[in-house]
């Protein structure tokens, strides 16, 4: 298992590797930084000097070249927006998005797992209807349209909670968490919720197709016949076994919470990663959207690694090895 | 035990009675567009300067309506033609406790004008004066190589910094360390995307401010905004979106502040090209001359737009129909110019005088998230102008690949389209910066022309326009900047303005800000009425 999870890391240098590379001269081809950067009054001289400043007077593969000497000394480049090492301002913003992709992560399993195993086992009870037809509207409503529905009705109407922005935090170790705090909770709820109402929906149907299947399967029977209680056929010998489609989904699911969550931080006003790549986008702050993207693909190439080895140990047949070509 | 009670509900009392007054004395904002630093010679653009004109006061201020106003200076004039003299306020004192005096200025000006990261400088503030003569530690002269009137307009657009900052750059103004100006406010604590704290200075030099304390959050999404203000969450929000303000208008939690600002939208006009890309014969072949150089074209473009339309469906009636280059109020303005009247038939009949009297056919490009409703702006002109016979395709984009495309490069390698949307803000309060950017014909050396995207040139009014700008007498000069606009903007028609952008601020109910034509959310102009 060490050669493996060594040869996976191996791998994903490589992948970074190339990413960097695409997503660099990728971002050269579209627009114009200096221009959406300078004031309007800036006369010729001084557009010539910013550009200068910026080191974009340079060819785009000489400017590569540079990026990639830099990188092996750990910077990747100061951010044209804020004029800081833009590693550190990805760095700032990611407890707040961590935070609030775990929050949706826990909603979504503590939600949608046993709602799903109940519409599993129960299929035609008035409650599973009900439930599935919920988890319906949880795909196909637009999160944009569901965040701020959720603002009117808890902040504008009913004053229950804040509306925007994170709430107090507190340090631990050097990193601000707002999960501490009474007020960084009530902060938290709303855009964790619009985030994981997707989520919840994906979990409920997948633990129900996986309840319906292994349900009928002789070894529940066979449990059921020794005489098992309900309790401890449900959620030993029946949960174990519909769990691997779950934490494959979620797993890649949780990378894309992580990276794109851009929507809800943008609703809630959230300061978070998405809100920033989403900014810098606009703004073509290339060195951000380059670092973010080598980030997230790091990110990516981690959590399938640790789905690999759970898989492992939720299921014992599953070896962890490479398939030799 | 009654003593117990009664102090318990005195102390009861005086809680209640504490907990209302620290909150009416903090002001949360929720604003739209973010700074990207605290150092307020980083980056010369308005989100950045609205934020450091807290922290940082300048020589010369501008009130809302961008009247100069003593600052730093008590006293500011002219000793002949190329000498300014700056009398500077006495017993200033920085936030960090040290002395204000002439080396602070010389120190700003040199640091404003050659910050080496800075993301735009103020060095076309700087430039003009090429020597700065320390006369007594509170009088300074500015000296230029010529004759200069915009010294003080300039001058009232840099923040001064305290001298013992020497070789401290945005990361140690964004961390606290380094951002002690002589502002209103003093910088508690800055976390990006999250907050902005700031403190009353209580040995601010001007006016005390009303607000102890006041609150930024950065909320980006406009209906966020504004929902964050219907909440209570924050107290007052900018950048109000058109569509909503009808029924703010009816809403008795809110109270809306609106007022015109010095941005013109207008049109820019190939008046280079011969072969212009964008413009076909009206059977949709390419054209051998250029219809946009013939001046009757472009009157008549201008007359086939009816600007009231644009403003009352398409901007909501937050706009005001524009016929220059900056609103009424503004100095150097022309008062013969009128908005041009809506006249499809005599656009019509100059057409066909013109040589088109089937028309002809053009696209208007335009960005889609740069100005207040610019793409349907863009979308209503082609239809007007599909009606007097001209062809009009809109297209619009991004304003990251508008700005690239539509990137003015000069004569040599003109930028690609034709006819396009854009906007203009003047930062200095009056015409000459316009006329210089988009209607002197274009010079890098003199630095004129820097956005003439038309490439529009007249040299009768770049000498008006040159001779404006050696005048140091304000009336005298007032009358030629109005000359050349009425040249560049009413003769030649070299551009077509459309309207003045009106800006919009909400705040809830008791509290009132003056709109300011600068289109800058100033937390301090923010009062309870």
């Amino acid at each position: 298992m060490t050669v493996f999870i060594i040869r996976r890391l191996m791998q994903s240098v490589l992948v970074v590797f190339v990413m960097s590379f695409l997503v660099f001269s990728g971002v050269n081809l579209v627009g114009d930084p200096v221009e959406m950067m300078v004031n309007d009054e800036a006369d010729q001289a001084e557009r010539e000097r910013v550009i200068k400043a910026m080191g974009l007077d340079k060819p785009w593969y000489i400017q590569y070249g540079l990026f990639v000497g830099k990188a092996f000394q750990g910077e990747l480049g100061k951010s044209f927006t804020y004029g800081e090492e833009s590693l550190g301002i990805i760095v700032e913003r990611m407890p707040a998005t961590f935070e609030l992709a775990l929050a949706a992560l826990l909603m979504a399993i503590v939600i949608g797992i046993p709602f799903g195993v109940f519409a599993g086992l129960r299929p035609e009870a008035r409650t599973s209807k009900v439930v599935m037809a919920g988890s319906i509207l949880g795909f196909s409503l637009p999160t944009f349209w569901v965040g701020l529905m959720f603002i009117m009705v808890f902040a504008v109407i009913l004053g229950w909670l804040p509306s925007t922005g994170r709430g107090d935090t507190v340090d631990v170790g050097g990193v601000p968490l707002s999960f501490l705090t009474i007020d960084g909770l009530s902060h938290l709820f709303l855009p964790a919720l619009n985030l994981a109402l997707f989520k919840i929906s994906l979990v409920i149907r997948l633990a129900r197709a996986g309840t319906r299947e292994v349900v009928h399967q002789d070894y529940i029977k066979f449990a059921r016949a020794k005489g098992l209680t309900t309790k401890r056929v449900v959620l030993v010998h029946l949960m174990k076994n519909i769990l691997i489609p779950v934490v494959t989904v979620l797993g890649l699911e949780f990378g894309g919470l992580i990276a794109f969550s851009v929507v809800t931080e943008t609703v809630f006003a959230w300061p978070g990663m998405g809100k920033l790549i989403i900014d810098s986008i606009q703004n073509l702050d290339r060195p951000v959207i380059v670092a973010y993207l080598m980030i997230i693909v790091l990110i990516f190439v981690i959590i399938n690694l640790v789905v690999d080895v759970l898989y492992s140990v939720l299921d014992p047949r599953v070896r962890l090895q490479d398939v030799k070509a | 035990m009654f003593i117990r009670k009664t102090l318990a509900y005195a102390a009861a009392v005086t809680v209640i009675s504490l907990a209302p007054v620290a909150q009416a004395q903090t002001l949360t904002i929720g604003l739209g567009t973010e700074p990207t630093s605290i150092d307020p010679h980083f980056h010369n653009l308005g989100p950045n300067n609205q934020i450091a004109q807290h922290f940082f006061s300048r020589l010369i201020e501008q009130d809302h309506k961008q009247n100069l106003l003593p600052g730093l200076a008590t006293s500011w004039k002219p000793l002949d033609e190329l000498t300014w003299e700056f009398k500077l306020r006495k017993g200033v004192k920085f936030h960090d406790g040290s002395d204000f005096d002439a080396d602070d200025v010389i120190f700003s000006m040199h640091r404003g004008g050659n910050h080496p990261n800075a993301r735009s400088s103020f060095g076309l503030y700087t430039k003009a004066a090429s020597t700065i003569k320390k006369i007594d530690s509170h009088t300074l002269h500015f000296i230029s190589k010529k004759p200069y009137p915009l010294m003080a307009v300039d001058l009232s657009n840099v923040h001064i910094v305290s001298s013992n900052e020497k070789d401290k750059w945005e990361g140690e103004y964004n961390n606290g360390n380094s951002a002690h100006g002589t502002g209103p406010y003093k910088l508690v604590r800055w976390v990006k995307g999250e907050v902005l704290e700031m403190e009353r200075y209580e040995g601010y030099h001007g006016p005390k401010p009303h607000w102890a304390k006041i609150i930024i959050k950065p909320i980006k999404s406009a209906p966020s905004r504004l929902a964050a203000l219907l909440a209570g969450d924050v107290d007052f929000i900018d950048q109000v979106p058109t569509v909503d303000i009808a029924r703010l208008k009816k809403e008795p939690k809110v109270q809306l502040s609106q007022g015109v600002s010095n941005r013109v939208i207008y049109l820019h006009l190939d008046q280079f090209r011969d072969n212009p890309q964008y413009v076909k014969t009206h059977d949709g072949k390419p054209v051998t001359k250029n219809p946009l150089k013939d001046v009757r074209v472009r009157k008549a473009l201008s007359m086939a737009i009816n600007r009231t339309a644009i403003v009352e469906r398409v901007m909501e009636g937050v706009a005001i129909p524009a016929g220059q280059l900056l609103p009424e109020g503004f100095f150097g303005r022309s008062d013969k110019l009128k908005v041009e009247k809506y006249d499809p038939a005599g656009a019509k009949k100059l057409l066909a005088e013109a040589g088109y009297p089937n028309g002809f056919q053009v696209t208007l490009h335009g960005p889609n998230n740069r100005y207040i409703n610019d793409a349907k702006i863009v979308e209503a002109i082609a239809q007007m102008l599909t009606r007097i016979g001209v062809k009009t395709t809109p297209d619009t984009m991004p304003k990251s690949v508008f700005f690239k495309r539509g990137k003015n490069r000069g004569p040599e390698k003109p930028q690609e389209f034709n006819f396009l949307l854009v906007g203009w803000g003047s930062g200095t309060g009056e015409p000459s910066s316009p006329l210089r950017s988009l209607l002197g014909t274009y010079n890098k050396t003199k630095g004129w022309g820097s956005s003439n995207r038309g490439l529009h040139s007249n040299p009768e009014m770049d000498k008006i326009l040159d001779q404006a700008l050696a005048t140091v007498d304000d009336t005298k000069r007032a009358a030629l900047l109005a000359k050349a606009t009425e040249i560049g903007v009413g003769e030649d028609v070299g551009i077509i303005p459309l309207h003045y952008q009106v800006n919009t601020w909400a705040a809830k109910k008791g509290l009132s800000y003056k709109a300011r034509t600068d289109e800058r959310t100033v937390g301090y102009d923010v009062s309870p009425n």
